[in-house]
């Protein structure tokens, strides 16, 4: 395979697991802003805030690594993008630092006005940063961002039907894999309660997004026609069916408590839907300027390419460590804090 | 000051950009140092507690664990915005020559990857591991983070000297990744930096226990609080004094105008004077002490070496001298004023095996954290604003680079009141930290209700 589409894939694969991981620990932040008020919702909120703690840094390094390969790998897609958005871009990058920030805050502080102030900068931003982005992703998806520096409408690229869409799926698929994930996660820790309770939550969500789905496909055939033939009789088709069905297949399997098999399913349901718009739209990244116009130099590529194949020999067995360390613990916070006090 | 930048300027979009630029990377820049230089002493209290059984090592590395904690997000974040910032503010710069820079960052984010997955595992899993174990993996952090450090500032440094490329119709055609990485200003900035990590960090953790020694509490806990970190930037400070002969020399080989602007130096000329303090005025420098001949000795150590001036480029190709002078000489002057305090504690430590016991060796200590703060910021203004009018130094200029979409300056209105905000939030927290009694058995993991003393 050529370089330019290696690097495209690479980016991609970035993408997902930013949306996957990175997009949970923001529904997380979703799940805690309504958890309730403050003594009802503590021992949600200290599963959120268990759960995400060790690896939300980690998580978070993709988005930084999917923004240094648009430079490096499509450097005139990343600047028409990052100066028509610069709107929500900005807006996002703030929320990025009130969330990371507050959730820092929030951890290291023990009196309750403290914990108040900065759990709720942490979940209004775990809401905020997650809609602007995915209006970022619909002004590409509806081809609202023109090629060249500041080319494209600053307000209407972002503020249309397919972008609120996108923002609110965004955060949608954001809440619900942070449900379906924190079930398990309450289920591994003893508390049999709580995950009942995130159980109703990920199935009532799960049903939501999957509505929202439907109707964000109904807004792309009037306002991104081309994406939505592609995804509806396109290359783009199986995608949108393996995410349809196992998004139907999540509901089940949550439905009868199977907590584990429906974290690959709601996974699959999400990436197939990332993975379906991307071959929806390849290979034409802007109007008019395809991967090939907008590649950076083999040089460049090839250098990138073989930094990321020798670190990801590092990563892959780190991140999977960290994954591990975290995933194996059996015992509960909640509980054994009860019983202490 | 603000003059000169304004001068410089093209318009007020323009100006914000840079302003905001200057801000979050002025900012990030000084928790970007505790990330290098942080785990790296926490490592060592740590070592050191195992070692000898001291619980006061242990006690001090559990307190700067938590600290570390909440610097390394505020870093993860601020540094997040950086990489925003490069495409939003300055799109010409990223669309034409992100690729040539693509490699050192692709590394950082590998490396930075790396810092995150095991500063995940060091916090929280403190009481997990065995203590071997938890110290082994704390080595990845601070190997990352000096890592981070060097493919950041070589991306910079080819801003400075940039090299690895061709430009064929105002388009890349030819790139060299790993030569524009390795650019000739590459080796003296990249050491420069890290030095200057360890100098800010060791500086200012040391002034937290000064101030809490010269109010009274001189126990051993404060005592090795004070000690670890002051003795590892102690030991810095003169390495970094050459290191800095080192860069100097450098900028005069490679970036003559920008030197010139460092010393105020207008007129090229033989055995040119060394001026110290002066203010620019109608391009003039005035009220500067003069020492004959000896910036040219300094340059290249030859008493009546030819030495560059701003008059060898038109004025608008030049920096904002007034800028660039000051912040040079006030760097300098700090270097030398905490060189003098490590020789201090050098020479007392060398007689007697006991720091100085004088108010006045504490009090410097407590001051000489926000001492090298001061010295590092000065230290990047230099870099960057003797770089402009240049964006990428001698091809591309600042003006040129920049988002040109309006209201930019709204941006950096919002991005001002942000950075307020969260400056408040992290001073608060960090001396929240600092008051706390209790040290918790693991830094970050079950604090959230109750945690065991120890």
């Amino acid at each position: 395979m050529p370089l330019p589409e290696i690097m495209l894939g690479v980016l991609w694969v970035g993408l997902t697991a930013y949306v996957l991981f990175g997009g949970a620990d923001f529904g997380g932040g979703v799940w805690d802003l309504l958890a309730g008020r403050a003594e009802g919702g503590r021992p949600r909120r200290d599963l959120i805030e268990h759960s995400i703690g060790p690896v939300w840094e980690a998580n978070h390094v993709w988005l930084i690594f999917v923004i240094v390969l648009m430079w490096t790998g499509i450097p005139p897609v990343f600047a028409a993008l990052s100066s028509t958005l610069y709107i929500p871009l900005t807006l996002a990058a703030l929320g990025i630092i009130a969330r990371g920030a507050a959730f820092a805050f929030r951890k290291v502080s023990t009196e309750l006005p403290q914990r108040r102030l900065f759990g709720a900068a942490f979940a209004f931003s775990s809401v905020a940063t997650p809609f602007f982005l995915g209006t970022v992703a619909g002004a590409i998806a509806s081809r609202r961002v023109p090629a060249g520096i500041a080319k494209g409408d600053l307000v209407t690229s972002w503020v249309n039907p397919t972008s609120v869409v996108a923002g609110v799926m965004a955060v949608g698929t954001a809440a619900y894999l942070a449900a379906v994930f924190l079930t398990r996660d309450a289920q591994r820790v003893g508390d049999e309660r709580l995950a009942e309770d995130f159980r109703r939550r990920a199935l009532g969500c799960g049903i939501v997004v999957g509505v929202l789905s439907a109707a964000g496909l109904a807004v792309l055939a009037w306002d991104a026609p081309r994406l939505f033939a592609e995804l509806t009789s396109g290359r783009a088709l199986p995608l949108l069916v393996l995410s349809v069905a196992a998004g139907l297949l999540s509901l089940v399997l949550l439905w009868r408590r199977a907590y584990v098999a429906v974290r690959l399913t709601a996974a699959l349901a999400v990436a197939g839907l990332l993975w379906g718009w991307g071959v929806g739209q390849y290979p034409e990244l802007l109007p008019g300027v395809t991967l090939r116009d907008a590649a950076a130099t083999d040089s460049v590529l090839a250098a990138s390419l073989g930094a990321l194949a020798v670190g990801a020999l590092l990563l892959v067995p780190s991140l999977w460590w960290l994954y591990a360390t975290f995933q194996r613990e059996h015992t509960a916070p909640a509980a054994r804090e009860h019983d202490r006090r | 000051m603000i003059a000169g930048v304004v001068a410089a300027a093209d318009g007020p979009d323009f100006l914000a950009a840079r302003m905001q630029m200057a801000l979050s990377l002025g900012w990030h820049i000084i928790v970007a140092c505790f990330g290098v230089g942080m785990p790296a002493m926490t490592l060592f209290a740590e070592w050191r507690g195992h070692r000898t059984g001291d619980l006061h090592y242990a006690l001090l590395a559990r307190r700067w664990a938590r600290a570390m904690g909440v610097l390394f997000a505020v870093g993860a974040v601020s540094g997040t915005i950086l990489s925003f910032e490069m495409g939003l503010l300055w799109p010409g710069l990223m669309g034409v020559y992100g690729e040539v820079i693509g490699l050192p960052f692709s590394l950082e984010g590998i490396a930075f990857f790396i810092e995150a997955i095991f500063v995940g595992v060091y916090l929280y899993a403190w009481d997990r591991l065995p203590p071997r174990a938890h110290m082994l993996t704390g080595i990845p952090i601070v190997v990352a983070g000096v890592a981070s450090a060097f493919f950041v500032v070589s991306a910079n440094a080819w801003m400075q000297r940039p090299t690895g490329f061709q430009v064929s119709g105002g388009r890349i055609v030819d790139v060299d990744p790993w030569a524009a990485m390795f650019n000739p200003a590459t080796p003296h900035l990249t050491v420069h930096m890290i030095l200057a990590a360890f100098m800010v960090t060791g500086f200012v953790m040391a002034s937290v226990y000064a101030v809490a020694m010269l109010r009274g509490r001189r126990d051993r806990y404060h005592r090795l609080g004070l000690l670890v970190p002051l003795a590892i930037a102690a030991a810095v400070t003169p390495v970094q004094i050459g290191v800095g002969d080192w860069a100097a020399h450098s900028v005069a080989d490679g970036q003559p105008v920008k030197l010139a602007a460092m010393e105020g130096l207008f007129r090229t000329g033989r055995g040119v004077p060394l001026h110290l303090g002066g203010i620019v005025l109608k391009g003039e420098l005035r009220y500067a002490l003069e020492i004959p001949k000896a910036l040219s000795l300094l340059t290249h150590w030859d008493p009546d070496a030819e030495v560059i001036g701003l008059d060898a480029v038109p004025p608008q190709d030049r920096p904002p001298v007034n800028v660039v002078h000051w912040a040079f000489q006030v760097m300098v002057a700090v270097g030398f004023a905490l060189l003098a305090l490590s020789i201090w504690l050098g020479v007392v430590w060398w007689r007697r095996r006991d720091p100085p016991r004088s108010r006045w060796f504490l009090r410097a200590v407590a001051v000489s954290g926000v001492a090298s703060v001061l010295a590092l910021e000065s230290g990047w203004i230099v870099t960057e604003v003797g770089r402009q009018p240049w964006v990428v130094y001698g091809v591309l200029r600042s003006a040129a680079a920049v988002n040109p979409a309006p209201g930019l300056v709204w941006g950096f209105v919002l991005v001002t009141v942000v950075y307020t905000v969260l400056t408040i939030a992290t001073v608060y927290v960090l001396r929240r930290l600092a008051a706390d009694q209790p040290v918790p058995v693991a830094p970050q993991e079950r604090d959230v209700t109750s945690f065991r003393i120890v």
